[in-house]
């Protein structure tokens, strides 16, 4: 039997007609530099002969998710595999959609890849990397659209095993219902694993069907199969247990953390868009994992521990990134990137190689810190300067002792005071509302420390055109962080907190002009908090919401609230919980919480320790977790649980100078 | 006080460019072109001239873009540069780092003058799916007529103009059980495009296109007000 029989056709030709009439049609025809078209087939030439498929997908619009770098990296890890075809997959605007439910004398258009437009249906994986809880509605959409079966429960062997990834699914458990499986932690080694059990099965004949190849997969102890574990609860509506319903299935699964970063310098064939997306530059992470030891924190959370790419790596990943996309801004990724142990020499370096040309360097996330300004002079050699954004997140020193974010007020002064000597005249300070223990008074800081700010880059620039702007989001806890037994605070009581910081700022005659203030309602904040510490009876809800139309819930203008609790309402009636219960109620030491199974290597006793430390300082007392890349480790439980270490130079390397071929 | 940056040196050469938008690459709106063009000409490692001030452009300008969704082997921008290079050079170097469907046809040094000022008109193909039965009779009608008023909605909302005054050409034939539409178009304020003369075709001859035609620009250059043929703008 010839394999090409069953190669899907192209829905494109079904597409093209009709996308004049969508909005950005670019979005939708692939095409990007460096992009990868394989062969159906391509398998079939290997020792084993068959082919691994996937499909991955950004649950969100092409133009944010075109840029994410996770998509982007197993992209190209999967691709450098003769027998596996990876190709993309983003989340429709409603016109699109409306367009393909419409179809044509075929029947509906379904959900397809932009790399050869084929049917997501027709792979065998269809892995989703959710960076916010807010996709889940985009990936009932996208599998409605493929014509998958909403429910894990109904799918046939037909279907593509539909597989989560990212941060969010540190907790699947709400979208436990949908999906067949979630993988925790880096992806680069898991995905190949994964492949590989499948094709063992397909090189078998598929035995025992979809079962028994997510029951291989479970075994292994990588990847969780929400399937094998039965949730039990309690008549106070807790968690009772959460056990596995057959044997050889673990208790625990473990996250998954890649060990030398130098030997993956991905992407390495960066996706260059015909569209306009969010990001148009070329990123590099230069380490992943942070352990600062920030409480709210969920990504320096589970990335530990911290493990640097090397400056070398670096320098080349750049020089490469810049020739094969033609981006002439790069930027450097990480969770707190002047905290690199070589950012200097690599600042510098870089300087170097890149003077007098328009090739720019920023530095994303970074702390608040004098050393930060040489950075940035470095970075702005060409005479770009990109914006400065500090981030103190609390606005009074208890508020930051609490949140283990140690700035001192003396420190940020002293960093916008070299800022603004240094001829930047606009900084941005980035808060939370809705900490632990926060009081108005906690919030009403922000704007004395915004006055004191303008005040002195008044006084050490001697300029009156100084202007600094303070964005506030709402703070949402998080699994696997020391605040996941904190009570979210109510939208209601946000929304007063800024209102009244905004009066505040606005009705000061001498700095209120000169301090934008940017922020949004705690709405959404509220559904983000059901979302990332729910458990599987808050799947009802994410349909019942999508059901109802819900799509793009990260787009204020799609977004709806009302939808929302409407829906969450009738999808949890009976069920003794609710919004608030899932939302604004402190959790107990003793509560098991939806993702007490799925192991991110933190000690869940180390976290409650550090829950009660934050208490402590709320009331006064004076402890700080320092972070343990410099002070001997604090026993947070990461590397002996996960037999990793902390990878960080110096390597004592220099960035040398590029001959021009 | 920061210091103004350095004032670039002006271009020492212009080349002027010739480029087609083809197959799926014709939904690339003239923005997404012009980003796509700006990285080709870096990773081309094309000795750009810059414009001077604190965010340096590349020197690139654009004429006579096609509208979004159709294609094009007819599209012209002229660059200046910083360095004096073999024309022939650039057009392999930009053909290599452009993705295909965005396709170099053709270098050669600019001469001075404007390049937007020698695009006086375009020469389409439009390939409708209509009996051409229903077309013949429709493009006479249209031809015969005076003005044929049409109404566009534009940036500054919907604006009504005639799209009877710049067609220096027009005529129909069978294509594949469609219709093929041969239109040769003068450029002009308000600028007429094709799709405002299927527009007319409507209004004055009860041509109804189903779904959505495929428009090709075939070429783009001056106008022989005695023969309305379209002259190549780089060769004159």
């Amino acid at each position: 039997m010839s394999a090409s029989a069953n190669v899907p056709e192209s829905v494109f030709p079904r597409l093209e007609p009709r996308l004049p009439s969508v909005s950005k049609p670019i979005q939708y025809v692939g095409g990007e530099l460096n992009s990868t078209v394989k062969d159906w087939d391509c398998g079939a030439v290997t020792p084993e002969g068959e082919t691994v498929r996937w499909a991955l997908m950004y649950p969100d619009a092409y133009e944010v998710g075109l840029p994410n770098q996770g998509v982007q990296i197993l992209y190209e890890v999967l691709n450098e595999r003769d027998w596996i075809v990876a190709e993309r997959t983003y989340a429709v605007w409603p016109d699109m959609e409306r367009v393909m439910r419409e179809g044509d004398a075929q029947g509906p258009i379904p959900q397809f890849t932009v790399d050869a437009h084929r049917p997501v249906r027709a792979f065998d994986l269809f892995g989703l990397s959710f960076s916010t809880e807010l996709g889940y509605t985009n990936m009932l959409n996208a599998l409605d659209l493929a014509g998958i079966p909403l429910h894990a429960a109904d799918r046939g062997d037909d279907d593509p095993i539909v597989l989560a990834g990212g941060h969010a699914a540190f907790n699947p458990e709400p979208i436990a219902d949908f999906v067949d499986a979630a993988v925790l932690g880096d992806g680069e080694e898991v995905v190949l694993a994964i492949s590989e059990v499948v094709r063992e099965w397909k090189v078998e004949g598929r035995p025992g069907g979809r079962d028994e190849v997510l029951r291989r997969l479970a075994v292994s102890g990588g990847v969780y199969v929400p399937r094998f574990y039965d949730v039990v609860y309690a008549e106070d509506g807790t968690i009772e247990a959460v056990v596995p319903n057959r044997p050889g299935i673990p208790f625990r699964v473990r996250k998954h953390t890649l060990m030398d970063l130098d030997a993956w310098p991905y992407p390495a064939k960066p996706l260059v868009p015909l569209a306009e997306t969010v990001h148009e530059r070329f990123s590099v992470e230069i380490f992943r994992g942070c352990t600062r030891g920030c409480r709210f924190c969920q990504a320096g959370m589970i990335t530990r521990p911290v493990r640097e790419r090397s400056i070398k790596t670096i320098g080349d990943m750049v020089e490469n990134g810049i020739r094969k996309s033609g981006f002439e801004e790069v930027g450097l990724l990480s969770l707190s990137s002047a905290d690199h142990t070589e950012i200097g020499d690599i600042a510098k370096g870089l300087g170097d190689r890149y003077e007098g040309s328009n090739v720019s360097l920023s530095l994303p996330s970074t702390r608040v810190d004098a050393f930060n300004i040489t950075l940035a002079n470095e970075f702005s050699r060409n005479g770009r300067r990109s914006g400065l954004t500090f981030a103190p997140e609390g606005g009074s020193e208890r508020m930051r002792r609490v949140i283990n974010k140690m700035v001192t007020e003396e420190d940020l002064v002293r960093t916008v005071a070299a800022a603004y000597s240094h001829g930047w005249r606009q900084v941005k300070l980035y808060f939370m509302c809705g900490l632990p223990t926060e009081t108005d008074e906690d919030v009403l800081a922000i704007a004395d420390l915004a006055k004191l700010v303008i005040a002195k880059g008044r006084e050490v620039s001697g300029r009156n055109d100084i202007r600094c702007t303070v964005s506030i989001g709402g703070f949402v806890p998080k699994p696997h962080t020391p605040f996941q037994w904190a009570a979210q605070l109510d939208h209601e009581t946000t929304d007063e907190r800024l209102k009244k910081l905004r009066d505040t700022v606005r009705d000061d005659k001498r700095f209120g002009r000169a301090i934008g203030f940017r922020y949004h309602d705690g709405k959404p904040g509220t559904i983000e908090g059901l979302l990332s510490r729910g458990d599987r009876r808050v799947g009802a809800v994410i349909e019942q919401v999508w059901r109802d139309g819900g799509r793009f819930d990260g787009w204020s203008e799609h977004f709806s609230y009302e939808r929302w609790v409407s829906s969450a309402d009738a999808a949890l009636a009976g069920t003794g919980v609710d919004l608030a219960w899932f939302t604004t109620r402190e959790r107990e030491y003793d509560e098991v919480l939806p993702w007490d199974h799925l192991d991110s290597g933190l000690d869940k006793d180390w976290l409650w320790a550090d829950w009660e430390d934050a208490l402590a300082a709320a009331d006064g007392s004076d402890v700080e977790v320092e972070d343990c890349r410099w002070t001997p480790c604090y026993d947070c439980g990461v590397c002996p649980e996960m037999g990793t270490e902390i990878q960080i130079g110096p390597t004592g390397q220099q960035l040398l100078p590029l001959s021009v071929v | 006080m920061r210091d103004q940056p350095e004032q670039q040196a002006p271009p020492v050469q212009r080349l002027r460019i010739r480029y087609a938008k083809r197959g799926r690459l014709r939904f690339t709106s003239h923005r997404d072109f012009s980003r796509a063009f700006e990285r080709a000409i870096f990773r081309a490692r094309v000795p750009m001239a810059y414009s001077s001030g604190f965010n340096p452009h590349p020197r690139i300008s654009y004429a006579g873009a096609a509208p979004t969704g159709s294609a094009s082997e007819a599209e012209y921008l002229e660059i200046g540069l910083a360095e004096v290079q073999d024309p022939e050079v650039v057009r392999r170097a930009l053909e290599e780092s452009l993705p295909d469907g965005l396709d170099v046809v053709e270098v050669v040094e600019a001469p001075g003058g404007s390049l937007a000022d020698l695009l006086e008109a375009s020469h389409w193909l439009l390939d409708l799916d209509v009996a051409p039965e229903a077309a013949g009779p429709a493009v006479e009608t249209f031809l015969a007529a005076e003005t044929v008023p049409v109404q566009r909605m534009t940036k500054k909302g919907l604006r009504d103009f005639d799209c009877r005054a710049a067609v220096v050409a027009l005529a129909a034939e069978p294509r594949d059980g469609g219709t093929r539409l041969d239109l040769v178009l003068r450029h002009g304020v308000p600028s007429v495009r094709p799709d405002d003369v299927l527009a007319g075709l409507a209004s004055v001859g009860g041509l109804e296109v189903a779904g959505a035609p495929l428009l090709t620009r075939l070429a783009q250059g001056p106008l022989d007000p005695a023969t309305g043929e379209i002259g190549d703008p780089l060769h004159r």
